[in-house]
């Protein structure tokens, strides 16, 4: 299995040569990627150029090809699904592996635990985030409690739950939630955020790995818009391990799936207009969350700005903020900021005003830098 | 499989794949570039991938309707718009012309299966098992030993030496006819008052006294309220409070065994109450549509808490469900062992041999509170209890079948009441004296591995027990 290695300090410093020069739009996040696939076509293994869902359905067929118990289920998984994650599986490794599901997510989750439970790889697929609800007592009360509550007689570790996840420009309130924070507030479970199709491949490997019932959100709008080079073997990525992205000393930018991207642009935008230097932050996995990496870079930067699409009342910036500044308090020059949604629904039409877009972490990091 | 999608090639345009209206697809948000290889790889009829000829229609992708046609739903017959008979492809049955609406059978609704009388006289003796008089036996000594066990934790708690109990009064036939047809590996999803079951597997009381104490010898850790037993060794799975979590639990474990091919079942139990959660439905649901080998076991006690049953449901019980889910069904007697033994046996049998779950409907009665939190003289009659406790017990009828056959006697009877109290007693005298678990446990297994927050967390806890011991009651619990 190969682990993302060597070429790191390679392809860190050529996307910030390549964000330097580049003026980024979230559209062109394809170009950044398209350079970054060059540099990883350089990696061991052979690669082939995949978007984010087909980096998905990649890692699901590793799974299949390698695990025998996995099945993979849920609404309308068995065509492909709705988003394409699961193209061909069916075809490839049979109706009793993939399947559909009634309409019915506390079922499809239920369903879920109990494959888990009797040794099975189970692999379920919310058709969006948005819908997860339904299962939220399944997976708070059951899943994320199995081992604890049974002395660790039985468990549900082989669990991972998939969502699309995160705003995709008019899913309004029901097509473009992000519920990290709920689940967050849930211990017993891992709630991982891919960025990109290579971060998603491992990330999802991981996490059907992992011996603890995950949810795993893949952000929608870059299941076409990311392209990038992703080994075809399998690897995986270490969960709660947050990646920085771009080194910097005057302001850490935190966040995790798209709005990572978001971050990238808006440390350009900094270093261009304003000569600051940004620290860019994935985190990855929000739960159990990397404290380290990121109370080390807020001790060298003494600035923090987490940026999420969710409300911010609650929302996991929330969290991080409050650990930040009983870690590092000392360290701070400025009060920790976050940009998030605001406290409504998701909008339909308000979406281009509703978004923590690049111009407000930008004026955000403006007025940290002048705090 | 994987094919390359490019902005540059024109490929051919390929109508939302959208199954359902309510669901946003994102084709419109950006164009679908499909290859060949894609198309195929969806099995669009119109590649013929599955050799399906010329029969199948093949005009989805011209059909503007947005409903997929694929292989797995071509069970039903070709299409043929001159036959006068239905073409839904959600129901296969006759047209009717008069208007009617089907009368839901409350009044005389599915009839209740029983092998004994009330008095322990077999009715129809080719219904009778004949089991063997050890079987019987122990049938009976399980019964009474879970009875005896039931009085003395429910009087400890009553002294302050436990915190909750629950006791299985009325529903030991249930526990002891269905687990007495199981094979010991087969998978129990329980609810809460089944100790029955755990006890005919071979639970030792000094087990079911330490999860009540929640002290060192407990499995689960000393982690949950009392009677929330569970145990790897004998697959019966922990007992978790929320109410029918089991039921679709059950189904995933019954799909997951299936694909090992081990003939085993799973047995999974619930109230008549917790049968009204949406969890039920969802478990019912999918256990019939992905062909589970799973007995669905209902105990039908008249009560949820202080909730009769017609305050529960209107339709004919639970019995009357599992047909609208396409299910086998049966109503028993609950308090007839054998009634209980023949269904759960054959519904095992053909489960396991059929691939398909069946529902058992076993009727009976919530002798005693729900709990010890509750008192039930507030919304019953004392006069209602005692018709079930003097007319209709299942160890009573059990044992009127023994006693008839020479099996039991009355001195067989002192005898057994004063060894099972003795076990009991020796059991709960030494849970007594037993400690608690190291506090340490209440950190771990929350994953696999624990955290470094988590860690953190431990070690503040301990630095605060330092400092201020004497305010808790370590003593109590393991160094």
């Amino acid at each position: 299995m190969n682990t993302i290695c060597g070429w790191k300090v390679l392809y860190l410093h050529l996307q910030w040569c390549v964000c330097s020069i580049v003026r980024l739009s979230l559209l062109e996040i394809r170009v950044v990627l398209l350079l970054h696939s060059f540099v990883f076509g350089l990696c061991p293994g052979p690669t082939q150029k995949m978007n984010l869902f087909q980096s998905v359905t990649s890692a699901l067929d590793n799974t299949l090809a390698s695990d025998p118990t996995a099945v993979i289920f849920g609404e309308d998984v068995a065509f492909g699904g709705v988003f394409r994650c699961t193209v061909g599986l069916r075809d490839k490794y049979g109706k009793d592996r993939v399947f559909n599901t009634p309409l019915c997510e506390q079922g499809i989750v239920g369903f879920g635990i109990g494959l888990a439970v009797a040794g099975a790889t189970a692999i379920a697929e919310i058709q969006f985030a948005d819908y997860i609800f339904p299962a939220f007592d399944q997976i708070v009360n059951e899943a994320a409690k199995y081992r604890y509550r049974s002395g660790n007689l039985f468990d549900c570790g082989n669990l991972t739950i998939r969502a699309p996840w995160g705003c995709v420009g008019h899913g309004a309130l029901y097509h473009s939630q992000s519920p990290e924070a709920f689940f967050a507030h849930c211990p017993g479970i891992k709630i991982v955020i891919p960025r990109s199709p290579v971060q998603a491949k491992g990330l999802l490997l991981s996490c059907i790995i992992d011996k603890n019932p995950c949810i795993f959100f893949e952000p929608k709008i870059l299941y076409r818009a990311a392209v990038e080079q992703v080994p075809m073997e399998s690897y995986q990525i270490p969960l709660s391990q947050a990646e920085v992205l771009q080194e910097g000393s005057d302001i850490t930018l935190l966040a995790w799936g798209t709005q990572v991207h978001v971050m990238r642009e808006v440390a350009a935008m900094a270093q261009e207009k304003l000569g600051v230097s940004c620290e860019v932050i994935d985190l990855r996995t929000i739960q159990p969350w990397d404290i380290e990496t990121v109370c080390k870079s807020v001790v060298k930067t003494g600035r923090l700005l987490v940026s999420h699409e969710a409300p911010v009342t609650g929302g996991f910036a929330a969290e991080i903020s409050s650990t930040v500044q009983e870690e590092c308090f000392l360290n701070l020059e400025a009060p920790i900021t976050r940009v998030c949604g605001y406290d409504t629904p998701f909008p339909h039409i308000f979406e281009p005003f509703y978004i923590p877009d690049k111009w407000k972490c930008f004026d955000a990091v403006k007025r940290m830098i002048n705090y | 499989m994987l094919s390359e999608t490019t902005q540059s090639s024109s490929r051919k345009f390929c109508p939302p794949l959208v199954l359902g209206v309510k669901r946003l697809c994102l084709h419109s948000l950006s164009q679908v570039f499909l290859s060949e290889t894609d198309l195929r790889t969806i099995m669009c009829p119109k590649y013929d991938v599955l050799g399906l000829g010329a029969s199948v229609q093949s005009s989805v992708f011209e059909n503007t309707t947005g409903s997929a046609v694929l292989p797995g739903a071509l069970q039903q017959q070709p299409f043929d718009s001159l036959a006068e008979k239905p073409q839904f492809p959600g129901a296969s049955a006759e047209f009717v012309d008069h208007l009617e609406f089907i009368q839901p059978n409350v009044i005389s609704g599915i009839p209740v299966y029983r092998v004994m009388d009330r008095q322990g006289q077999i009715i129809n003796p080719s219904e009778d098992p004949q089991l063997p008089k050890e079987m019987v036996l122990n049938f009976y000594q399980k019964m009474t030993l879970l009875n005896t066990m039931d009085r003395i934790l429910y009087e400890s708690q009553r002294q302050g030496r436990i915190s909750f109990y629950m006791t299985n009064y009325g529903e030991e036939g249930t526990h002891v006819g269905s687990a007495a047809a199981l094979d010991p590996e087969d998978l129990v999803f329980g609810q809460y008052r089944e100790a029955g079951v755990l006890m005919f597997r071979g639970f030792p009381l000094d087990l079911f006294m330490a999860q009540c104490y929640a002290n060192v010898d407990d499995l689960g850790k000393g982690r949950q309220m009392p009677v929330h037993y569970g145990s790897k060794d004998l697959n019966f799975v922990t007992i978790s409070s929320p109410l029918a979590t089991q039921i679709p639990q059950a189904a995933g474990a019954a799909y997951a065994i299936k694909r090992e091919n081990t003939n085993r079942v799973v047995i999974c139990y619930f109230g008549e109450g917790a049968a009204s959660e949406g969890d039920a439905h969802a478990g019912f649901n999918f256990a019939a549509t992905l062909e589970c080998p799973l007995i669905f076991f209902c105990r039908n006690n008249g009560y949820a808490i202080s909730t009769p049953t017609d305050e529960q449901y209107r339709g004919d019980g639970i019995a009357a469900r599992g047909p609208g889910y396409g299910m086998l069904s049966i109503r028993v007697d609950g308090n007839d062992v054998f009634a209980v033994y023949n269904a759960t046996k054959e519904a095992r049998r053909r489960a396991i041999a059929e691939n398909q779950p069946f529902l058992i409907e076993a009727m009976t009665y919530r002798i005693g509170h729900h709990s010890t939190s509750d008192d039930s003289s507030a919304y019953r009659s004392v006069d209602e209890v005692n018709y079930w406790d003097k007319q209709d017990h299942p160890i009573s009828r059990l044992r009127h079948y023994m006693t008839a056959r020479g099996w039991w006697g009355e001195e067989e009877e002192r005898a057994w009441r004063k060894q099972s109290r003795k076990l009991v007693m020796e059991a709960f005298e030494r849970a007594e004296k037993r400690q608690k678990p190291h506090p340490d446990l209440l950190f771990s297994d929350v994953y696999l591995e624990m955290p470094p927050s988590l860690e953190k967390q431990k070690e503040s806890m301990w630095r605060h027990l330092q400092q201020y011991r004497e305010h808790y009651p370590l003593d109590h619990y393991e160094k």
